[in-house]
């Protein structure tokens, strides 16, 4: 499974990558997602293996990065990491932040490898049973992980499905791939193409936290020093074993889910390390079991998210989606025949992040002071950077002047659906399967011959309907009334 | 909690159109409306060649969601108003002016006097005002990256007054 890693190149890239992930991780408001889309123009460069290990690797160091910042300054570096703030700072108060960063750093890793094995067993499984699947049962699915979109996060359902159905209407955008037609193009040639990936993620993720960050100046953070990271005594390790394994698989399921990610995993491993403790009124205060149920949870969601992205094409979370997207432009198309054409390619992946875990493990646990630092850099010098690299980024890959203009106004759209309560995440779940919704959607109504009620009498797409018709209603029932405004 | 309880009230009181939810749903269905106005344009294939369904056929569905998601929107934002956002702070609109000059100046003049200026205003406006620092983030890292991206990544910028002298090298 490793061997395709042995390579002194590949291993540099591992290395960057894990190092990267854990400075965006430590940085709020940027992360692996952000960090992803901007690194995606430097992965061109890349072979496809090396460009898929070093977004691999970004996506588990900067989820665990987020801890970092979240014991020591109360910030989380990463959404994933919100529920570690409610424990770690508390902790990091009473003079144990070193003790705090040990927990998340072991509990993070364990989640992390453990998540690997769920995706080297679990992803080939759920490959070969997409062997089964025809065009009909391909657009149920691509329903199916749409209609998840409603349940991401804590904001309103509809919104998010507003979100999703603005990203497929982006991916109509340019000649209909069936019959040539243009669409949206308003007799503009640069955008018979469509509109690029690139400019519309960078731009949703980078530039419009850059217009957030505009309105967060005067934001001042305590930090708590830190002195070394600790491992974990015998006792912690006593206390929070069954924690850290229970987290690592609500994590990994979680991650499976079409859309869910590291935040939704985090906050119900969080939940379910207190309902189970022993101790649960020293939660929120400090609690190491607290730590180690969000932590572990976050990382275990990596590998869980991988499993629908590689098997079926399908993202498990925002940043699966710009790793899906790095697959795409190096013409890698996730799915079944993935597995059967090009298993060598997937044991780097699955290899790569079982690496990243490891040397993370390393870098955090030395380097974790130094990293602590990085967030030091002041916003006024920071953000004008990430704008020349975003912006340089975006003009390369096809060398237009009209793609970075796309990526700044969709970094004002994604400014203002923040602002509004709109996840910015559906839209590029939504870019990313437009076609595949559009495509197998009419290639099924050519084989039906337009009876749209064939659908109904396909046992595996009909499932999948009923799924999707559950993940809409679920939220809507289980959540409290003012989440839908 | 109280703070967000006050500010649901304030924005109760409010006529309704000067309202988050009733802006935020017009300019959605607004454009959403445009955009279904002009699928109508789109060409239409021979029922010969057409398979499955029409090219307009797909986008105009999608748009009918949008808009009926938003009337839900906002029928629910009725009964519970949305929060009122803080007002935005000037340091917002120097930066999105800066976005609108960049891409006048990367047009007309040059890309990276655009990015260098843009990264020198926004740095300013962000309250940097020590000379090396500003340098730095708008003169010496743009160059950095500039270099980077020509040399590594082979890339040809577009010309510009800056450029030109730059390739004339």
């Amino acid at each position: 499974m490793m061997a395709p890693l042995f390579s002194s190149k590949l291993l540099l890239v591992l290395f960057f990558g894990t190092l990267f992930g854990l400075i965006l991780g430590v940085l709020p408001g940027l992360g692996p997602t952000t960090g992803g889309a901007l690194i995606l123009p430097f992965t061109m460069t890349l072979d496809p293996l090396s460009a898929v290990v070093l977004l691999t690797s970004i996506y588990c160091a900067g989820t665990y990065g987020g801890a970092i910042t979240a014991i020591l300054i109360n910030t989380p570096g990463t959404p994933a990491a919100a529920a570690t703030c409610l424990d770690g700072y508390p902790l990091a108060q009473k003079g144990e932040a070193g003790r705090a960063l040990g927990m998340a750093t072991v509990s993070s890793v364990v989640g992390g490898i453990f998540s690997v094995i769920v995706l080297v067993f679990f992803a080939p499984f759920l490959a070969k049973l997409a062997y089964e699947f025809g065009q009909p049962e391909y657009f149920a699915l691509a329903i199916f992980g749409l209609t998840m979109l409603a349940s991401i996060g804590d904001g309103s359902p509809i919104k998010n499905l507003i979100a999703g159905a603005f990203g497929i209407l982006i991916s109509t955008v340019g000649k209909d791939f069936m019959t040539s037609i243009d669409r949206f193009t308003y007799g503009i040639n640069e955008l018979s193409v469509g509109i690029g990936f690139i400019p519309v993620v960078v731009g949703l993720f980078a530039i419009s936290e850059m217009l957030t960050q505009s309105t967060l100046l005067n934001q001042v953070f305590k930090r708590v020093a830190l002195k070394a990271v600790k491992l974990p005594t015998l006792e912690d390790y006593k206390l929070t074993w069954k924690t850290i394994l229970r987290s690592s698989g609500i994590g990994s399921f979680i991650g499976v889910l079409p859309a869910e990610g590291g935040t939704v995993a985090s906050l119900i491993g969080y939940s379910e390390a207190k309902r189970w403790s022993k101790k649960p009124e020293e939660f929120g205060k400090g609690s190491i079991e607290g730590i180690a149920g969000a932590e572990a949870a976050n990382n275990s969601a990596t590998g869980g998210a991988m499993v629908p992205t590689l098997a079926l094409g399908i993202p498990g979370s925002a940043t699966t989606a710009v790793i899906l997207t790095g697959l795409i432009i190096h013409g890698v198309r996730p799915g079944p025949d993935l597995f059967r054409e090009q298993p060598e390619f997937l044991y780097g992946i699955f290899g790569s992040m079982l690496i990243a875990n490891i040397m993370f493990f390393v870098l955090g646990f030395f380097g974790a002071k130094i990293f602590a630092r990085i967030t030091l850099v002041p916003n006024k010098l920071l953000w004008p950077m990430i704008f020349a690299v975003s912006v340089c980024g975006t003009y390369s890959l096809s060398q237009s002047l009209l793609d970075v203009w796309i990526m700044l106004l969709f970094g004002v759209i994604g400014f203002f659906m923040r602002r509004f309560g709109f996840s910015v995440v559906p839209v590029i779940i939504g870019l990313i399967l437009g076609e595949l919704v559009e495509g197998t959607l009419r290639q099924s109504l050519v084989i039906f011959d337009g009876n749209w009620l064939m659908f109904l009498q396909r046992p595996i797409a009909l499932t999948f309907f009923i799924l999707s018709f559950i993940a809409l209603i679920f939220p809507l029932i289980t959540r409290k009334k003012n989440n839908y405004e | 909690m109280n703070n967000v309880r006050k500010q649901k009230r304030a924005n109760k009181n409010l006529p309704f159109f000067v309202k988050d939810e009733f802006k935020v749903s017009f300019i959605i269905i607004f454009i959403s409306s445009i955009l279904l106005i002009s699928t109508f344009s789109f060409d239409i294939v021979p029922p010969i060649l057409n398979r499955g369904i029409q090219p307009a056929t797909f986008p105009k569905a999608l748009l009918v969601l949008i808009i009926s998601l938003n009337l839900i929107i906002y029928y629910l934002s009725i009964k519970k108003p949305w929060k009122v956002q803080k007002k935005l702070p000037k340091t917002f609109f120097l930066t999105l002016l800066s976005f609108l000059i960049f891409v006048i100046i990367s047009k007309i003049l040059d890309f990276f006097l655009a990015i260098s200026l843009l990264s020198f205003f926004v740095s300013y406006y962000w309250g940097e005002r020590r000379i090396f620092y500003l340098a730095l983030v708008s003169i010496i890292f743009p160059i950095i990256v500039f270099i980077f991206f020509e040399t590594i990544l082979g890339l040809r910028f577009p010309p510009g007054i800056i450029t030109n002298i730059y390739y004339q090298f």
